[in-house]
């Protein structure tokens, strides 16, 4: 009687005091992540989700930035898809990403095999060399290779010349000047990707190697065989990167060739810049920021699809 | 053990004629495989220094060309050092515009924006890799889906909300709109899910508090990702270019990358100027690499990028 009368409190005491803690802790546990993510969910919000929101709505307006704006349903759409700068602009970004991808994916990875190959020497000083260019930025970049690759003044064309050719147009001719781009994009790009590559390669097991090696593989058949199949998905993340990078290239092309000659080379976002901003028309720039927009998202989509593919086969 | 991984053929052959004295066999063995061994060599040095050599003429051209006179850049034929050296190009950069002024901005916005966005992705880094629940995964999907967004997607709306907040035209800017970044994020994610939970678990059985656990143990040992992230930081707000461009509209506002396409963009481009003003603006750059070069190196990004 008296051993139960005292037992009974203590149980409901401990409980009691249990529940409040768990409960305290749950609160706690509430509150603490959300007091440590509470400034970049302000920032989501205001400077991601906000605006997304408003560009979809500019999107079927007149707006042009001040003064009050009409609904006008889908014209502003109907305009940017009867518009041959657009499709011209769009184009050209395509073709820019065809080249400069498989370009920058082969170099940095070329640069990554050596970088890791145990017979290069001097590995220690190229890597800086590599990294530099990473450094710089899309602005100076294109000065450099402007001045490199000048028409009348470059040491490209003066060595041509010296050698007895006469002088390529790298400014005046479209196609060679996004060529000079693709150069220059490949030389930014090469150091990141190679990062990539050399952790991927560099967690491939050894083992696999020495193996291989046991049964007279050569170092093209290692490559081929080992080292390019183990890294896939770094390989697919690269290539991801350096898609949507290239699909959003500006500041190189303004520096290079200022989209020029003429506007041969407008990419998309020099299209956003100049309908949006240099003609004040806010809602038909984010019309075309919303294309470009799903043509990022679709090829990330379709990239991940592919991938999981892939994975899947294996 | 590296020969016979080399080339098992030497080892079979070895093998086949088990009555040769051993001190020959070694011997015959060594000796191919330094020559082997220098052999292998040759092809991958040659190929990685020719590389090299690419990646880096264009930049050593640059850099020498900057050290000619004004009136030598141009004279045929060019040669590769400058015959006489001069930094006058470099005295022009410096006084034309009010290039210390962009240099100064560029400086602090890199600065500030670096240090906040250390801040806030190891704190938001943490919060998702440790904590468990509906809000932070839907929070997770949400920084995932702004590496879909990038600036030059959204120039129009962003640049509307930035006005309406009263920053257009001032630092804050293009400093505020930058603070969250979806690399930063995922790098510090991916480095406290290495941290073992039992860190937490002990230090929490210990009585202290979740904030405090936080600020305690785990800022601390997060130093070498916060070294990471901030270069890397540095190195995107010091080459930013459209944003400010958008943002900034008083020259005494600009930003280096906006003063070195104003050279550019003009009708007669003074290369002279043009050459000593990008030089100025690398330099920085490179000190901070030679610097923290392991942390750029061991940088795990591939493991922030991925998931």
């Amino acid at each position: 009687m008296s051993a139960t009368g005292t037992a009974t409190p203590r149980v409901t005491a401990t409980r009691a005091s249990g529940a409040q803690r768990t409960h305290k802790r749950l609160n706690h546990y509430r509150f603490a992540p959300l007091v440590l993510i509470l400034v970049n969910v302000v920032l989501f919000a205001a400077f991601f989700a906000w605006p997304a929101i408003i560009g979809l709505v500019y999107s079927f307006t007149d707006y042009t930035g001040v003064g009050s704006f009409h609904f006008i349903g889908l014209s502003n759409y109907q305009q940017l898809f009867g518009d041959s700068a657009f499709y011209a602009a769009l184009g050209r970004t395509v073709l820019f990403t065809l080249i400069v991808v498989p370009t920058s994916f082969v170099f940095s990875l070329l640069v990554a095999n050596l970088m890791v190959s145990q017979y290069a020497k001097g590995k220690l000083v190229a890597r800086i060399i590599f990294f530099v260019p990473w450094l710089i930025s899309p602005i100076v970049s294109g000065v450099i290779w402007r001045w490199l690759f000048g028409e009348n003044f470059g040491l490209v064309n003066f060595v041509i010349e010296s050698l007895g050719g006469s002088a390529v147009p790298w400014q005046s001719n479209a196609d060679l000047s996004l060529m000079v781009v693709v150069i220059a994009a490949t030389w930014g790009g090469t150091a990141f990707s190679m990062l990539l590559f050399i952790a991927a390669i560099k967690n491939v097991p050894v083992s696999y190697y020495e193996a291989a090696a046991l049964d007279g593989a050569g170092p093209w058949q290692l490559f081929r065989n080992i080292t390019l199949p183990s890294i896939a998905p770094t390989s697919f993340i690269v290539i991801l990167l350096t898609t949507l990078n290239a699909m959003k290239e500006y500041a190189l092309f303004q520096s290079l060739n200022n989209g020029g000659p003429g506007t041969s080379n407008n990419l998309l976002v020099q299209y956003i810049y100049q309908t949006g901003f240099q003609q004040g028309q806010i809602g038909y720039a984010s019309a075309a920021s919303f294309v470009l927009m799903i043509i990022l998202m679709a090829i990330a989509i379709i990239q991940l699809t592919v991938n999981r593919r892939t994975e899947r086969r294996r | 053990m590296t020969a016979s991984v080399a080339d098992p053929r030497i080892d079979r052959a070895a093998d086949a004629r088990p009555t040769q004295p051993r001190a020959d066999r070694s011997h015959r063995r060594g000796g191919k495989n330094g020559a082997r061994q220098l052999g292998r060599a040759i092809a991958p040095t040659t190929l990685l220094w020719v590389l090299a050599f690419a990646y880096g003429f264009p930049l050593l051209w640059f850099v020498l060309s900057s050290f000619k006179p004004a009136g030598d850049l141009f004279s045929f034929p060019l040669s590769l050092l400058p015959k006489s050296w001069t930094v006058q190009g470099y005295i022009d950069a410096w006084n034309s515009f009010t290039f210390y002024e962009f240099f100064g901005n560029t400086f602090l916005v890199a600065i500030v924006t670096t240090i906040l966005t250390v801040v806030a992705s190891c704190c938001t880094g943490y919060a998702l890799a440790k904590y468990d629940n509906l809000w932070l995964k839907i929070f997770f999907v949400c920084i995932l889906a702004t590496t879909m967004l990038p600036t030059e997607v959204m120039l129009a709306p962003t640049f509307l909300v930035v006005r309406d907040l009263g920053m257009y035209n001032s630092l804050a800017g293009i400093i505020v709109p930058s603070i969250l970044t979806a690399t930063g994020v995922l790098m510090f994610r991916a480095f406290f899910l290495t941290v073992p939970d039992e860190l937490v678990e002990a230090a929490r059985i210990d009585g202290a508090r979740e904030l405090s656990i936080f600020f305690r143990i785990m800022v601390p040992i997060s130093r070498p990702i916060m070294l990471t992230l901030a270069i890397f930081s540095f190195q995107w707000r010091w080459n930013d270019y459209i944003w400010p461009l958008l943002v900034l509209n008083d020259p005494s506002k600009f930003t280096l990358q906006i003063g070195i396409q104003s050279i550019v963009g003009a009708q007669n481009i003074n290369w002279s100027v043009l050459l000593g003003a990008s030089v100025i603006s690398i330099v920085p750059l490179v000190l901070l690499y030679l610097v923290f070069q392991k942390y750029v190196m061991n940088a795990n990004i591939n493991a922030g990028l991925k998931d």
